[in-house]
């Protein structure tokens, strides 16, 4: 479909005004920016029934970034937070483990769902904590959020004893290291995760209620909207991605590692939602945008190794192109910087500002 | 005009345009020393601009300000202030968590090699307060404090600042009668020390008790000045209203079946429904089909009633029936589900959702009574958002454009429109023609009619008293959070009475 036949023509004034234009064109830079260190790097090949490639290792490896961060958009829209979703990763992946190493037969494809089950409605359950603390009793979501955020790595080294679990299992090791129809399968599952999440938001009236509730919560409640029940499934729904993440992180190690699984993942969730444009203010929200800020940070990863940047200075490196990114998004600081470059050839006017002289 | 002392402060031919709104022309304004002098106006007057502009929130258009006979131009609220003109504004502008003695000295804390000399901080601030008659604990947080003694701490703050010109904007909106007189004494006080009192009110009993002179605002024009013991109450109303009694009684009125009104079934009944704080308890019966009209200043509990009847505060007194079954309306959703609908007047708080679209705001209510699973089609949005875009003339009547964009009247709009179409039984238009053009306000008026004929019942609460009258088939008065009279709309009802209504009280 070219932009003839959609009628009016596309300008590419009108490109780079779209919400995701920025997001998408650090995506392709960084992208390109790999290929220039890696000749390869785009190259996909099929090796025995799977695809291989440096682009399939960002999806594959990027696939638990991206959900949590899918969860964290709907909670960010409601104009909350959910600082929690490392400690769920970790307290889901440790006892769905846990569960497997209590099986007679580790390759029992029932007791690996039954592992699965329990981990993710425990990760539900601490969600739906959140939500009632949340929308229930009105604790902030930043401290109601904390709460968990700290205790449940508690929790999960409680659950592992301490110790590095190890499982192996093959069902199991599916989840976040295998791959079905040639792809793999934590991809799957994030396509699945994506596709329900934009059913239930765009096709059902979900993401209405939730950017209203966002966007004015007092005009939302005098409008006949029930914010209580939506802002607790929204926290359960983020817990609940954040749980089947820690199921993927500990799957693709086959172990679970209560203090180190999900670290900081919280804050790469949120970021990922940011570069995605959705305003930390509440009110509109871009799962596609997310699934690229996901992207963004993923490959942003990649490079660094791929490039060869010493390890570290990585966290610096990763710093300063995400304040670019942000910057670069902010139209405010756009028109600022346009401006200054304009201005500067003439001499700035002294600023105006007439001391009020009073008789005493 | 006088013999009294050369005012401290004078203001002349100030204007001042928002984009497209021109808020002041050409006004002139003077504060004597030693005087209180109202600011008088209705809501959208320009009080507040003035005040904004005095104070150098805002810059003036044209105009000039003296103090004192020299002429200045603020920069913003602290050089006002270092200038000797301080304003208490309606919510308290104080830290709750800081102690009493902080709170008035904070910034200009007497210290001694950089170091705060605490004993000097409580000794200055117990000082001050004396000078205010005022016995207040300095060293108690300002969270323990009443509201009303937080408004005193505002004002000894104000006064030990700048000891010459004192803004108080609606200090006594949220003050009881106790409180209010309390807050007198420090005002009569002050006047005496020579401190010269801006002061905005709405309640009229107020005004008349403390203030000496009054300047009369009206849609951002200057009616006139007045020595408050030569205006009466009535002649007040009227001329904040912009018209004369005389002009009023020939307005005439459609005539009303007001007999076929009460006549029908009773939709919503309200036997002493009352909220301590927000409004008196009220007993008022809206029945199918009938226009029931609000009149009062603004302040004087119109808003609140509405939000009872809504369930957007819940009554603590009293009950209230439904299609004669009793109902506790704990919240709007129920309220909705009862067939009630509530059109606030402050559209941008508590109305609009500013970054949804046209056709999403519109739709909202609706889909909240169907909930997130039964989502409206596409087509039957389309239906329903065109309709009311012609209906009501929206502008522009493109539904895609995020409702933030659209201009005020065209806002007012869409938010009726998103009660139009839950088709409720009892409607409530909390000034619904505020700040929208005629055309439009006439449009809005057809439509309440014809709704009503339909047999909606509609509880209509505007500040124009000719629009109440046109469209009521009995008006309800308040008057200082009161419901303090009902009155059929027969031919003897005319906006002088309403008028004479709201400034007596009722008593007359």
């Amino acid at each position: 479909m070219n932009a003839r036949e959609r009628g009016p023509r596309v300008s590419a004034a009108a490109v780079i005004r779209h919400r995701l234009f920025w997001p998408a064109a650090v995506l392709v830079l960084l992208l390109l920016a790999n290929v220039f260190f890696t000749p390869g790097f785009l190259s996909v090949e099929l090796k025995d029934g799977h695809l291989y490639g440096s682009l399939i290792d960002i999806a594959r490896f990027g696939a638990p970034l991206i959900l949590v961060a899918i969860g964290m958009t709907l909670v960010i829209a409601t104009g909350g937070i959910d600082l929690s979703v490392g400690s769920v990763v970790a307290i889901s992946g440790a006892l769905s483990c846990l569960w497997i190493t209590g099986l007679e037969d580790q390759q029992s494809v029932t007791g690996v769902l039954t592992a699965v089950g329990v981990a993710l409605g425990l990760a539900l359950f601490l969600g739906l904590c959140n939500g009632v603390l949340v929308a229930g009793i009105g604790i902030q979501p930043i401290i109601a959020t904390l709460i968990l955020m700290v205790a449940g790595r508690g929790l999960a080294q409680l659950i592992t004893d301490g110790q590095i679990l190890t499982v192996n299992s093959a069902p199991y090791k599916l989840i976040g290291g295998g791959y079905w129809l040639t792809l793999p399968f934590g991809v799957l599952i994030v396509l699945a995760v994506l596709g329900i999440t934009a059913f239930l938001t765009r096709r059902m009236a979900l993401g209405l209620l939730i950017e209203s509730v966002g966007g004015n919560a007092v005009a939302s409640r005098l409008a006949g909207i029930r914010s209580r029940g939506l802002i607790v499934a929204v926290y359960a729904f983020c817990a609940l991605c954040a749980g089947i993440a820690g199921l993927m992180i500990s799957s693709n190690v086959s172990s679970a590692d209560g203090n180190n699984a999900g670290l900081w993942i919280e804050l790469d969730a949120i970021l990922a939602v940011v570069i995605g444009g959705t305003s930390l203010a509440g009110g509109r929200f871009s799962l596609g945008g997310t699934v690229l800020g996901a992207l963004v940070i993923q490959t942003l990863t990649t490079t660094i190794y791929s490039i060869g940047i010493p390890p570290e200075t990585t966290l610096l490196f990763k710093a300063l192109v995400v304040t670019a990114v942000c910057l670069l998004q902010s139209p405010a600081f756009r028109e600022k910087a346009l401006n200054r470059r304009r201005r500067r050839p003439q001499a700035a006017p002294a600023s105006a500002d007439p001391k009020v002289k009073v008789p005493a | 005009m006088d013999d009294a002392p050369a005012p401290i402060l004078r203001m002349r031919g100030i204007c001042k345009e928002f984009p497209g709104v021109r808020a002041l022309g050409d006004v002139d304004f003077r504060l004597l020393p030693g005087e209180v002098h109202a600011l008088m106006g209705e809501n959208g007057a320009g009080k507040s601009t003035l005040i904004k502009v005095l104070t150098g929130v805002h810059a003036v258009d044209g105009g000039e300000i003296t103090l004192d006979g020299s002429p200045v131009s603020f920069t913003g609220p602290l050089a006002a202030q270092q200038a000797g003109i301080s304003t208490v504004y309606q919510e308290v502008n104080l830290c709750p968590n800081l102690s009493v003695a902080e709170n008035i000295l904070i910034g200009r804390e007497p210290r001694r090699l950089g170091r705060i000399r605490w004993k000097e901080v409580r000794r200055r601030a117990a000082e001050l307060l004396a000078r205010l008659e005022l016995d207040i604990d300095v060293s108690a947080p300002l969270s323990s404090c009443s509201l009303a003694v937080q408004q005193m701490v505002a004002i000894a703050r104000a006064v030990d600042v700048s000891a010459r010109v004192l803004i108080l904007d609606e200090p006594t909106s949220s003050l009881d009668a106790g409180e209010v007189e309390q807050l007198f004494r420090v005002m009569r006080r002050l006047k005496a020390e020579g401190i010269a009192i801006l002061f905005v009110s709405h309640f009229l009993d107020q005004i008349y008790e403390i203030a000496d002179r009054m300047t009369i605002l009206r849609d951002g024009r200057l009616v006139g000045e007045y020595l408050t013991s030569e205006l009466g109450q009535v002649e007040l109303v009227g001329k904040m209203i912009g018209k004369e009694l005389k002009d009023l009684e020939t307005l005439e009125n459609a005539p009303k079946d007001i007999a076929a009104a009460e006549r029908s079934r009773p939709f919503a009944e309200a036997r002493a429904l009352g909220r301590p704080g927000s409004v008196e308890p009220f007993t008022l019966t809206i029945h199918e089909g009938e226009v029931v009209g609000l009149a009062g200043l603004l302040g004087s509990g119109r808003t609140e009633v509405a939000r009872l009847l809504f369930g957007a505060d819940h009554a603590t007194t009293g009950e209230l029936s439904v299609g004669g079954a009793p109902v506790t309306l704990r919240t709007p959703r129920a309220a909705t589900n009862h067939g009630i609908a509530f059109c606030s007047e402050n559209r941008r708080a508590e109305g609009l959702i500013p970054d949804l679209t046209v056709r999403e705001n519109i739709i909202l209510a609706l889909q909240a009574a169907r909930g997130w699973a039964r989502p409206i089609p596409r087509r039957t949005q389309d239906e329903l958002v065109d309709k009311y875009v012609n209906a009501l003339k929206i502008r522009p009547a493109d539904p895609d454009r995020p409702v933030k964009n659209l201009s005020g009247g065209n806002q007012q709009k869409v938010l009726l429109a998103r009660w139009l179409i839950v088709e409720p039984k009892l409607l409530i238009l909390d000034e619904p023609t505020r700040g929208i053009d005629v055309g439009a306000k006439a449009e809005i008026q057809r439509l309440v009619a014809e709704l009503s004929d339909g047999g909606m019942a509609v509880l209509f609460i505007s500040a124009e008293l000719e629009e109440v009258l046109r469209l009521s088939h009995k008006v309800g008065v308040l008057r200082d959070r009161r419901l303090v009279a009902e009155l059929p709309n027969d031919d003897d009802l005319t906006t002088g009475v309403l008028m004479e209504t709201i400034a007596s009280g009722g008593r007359a």
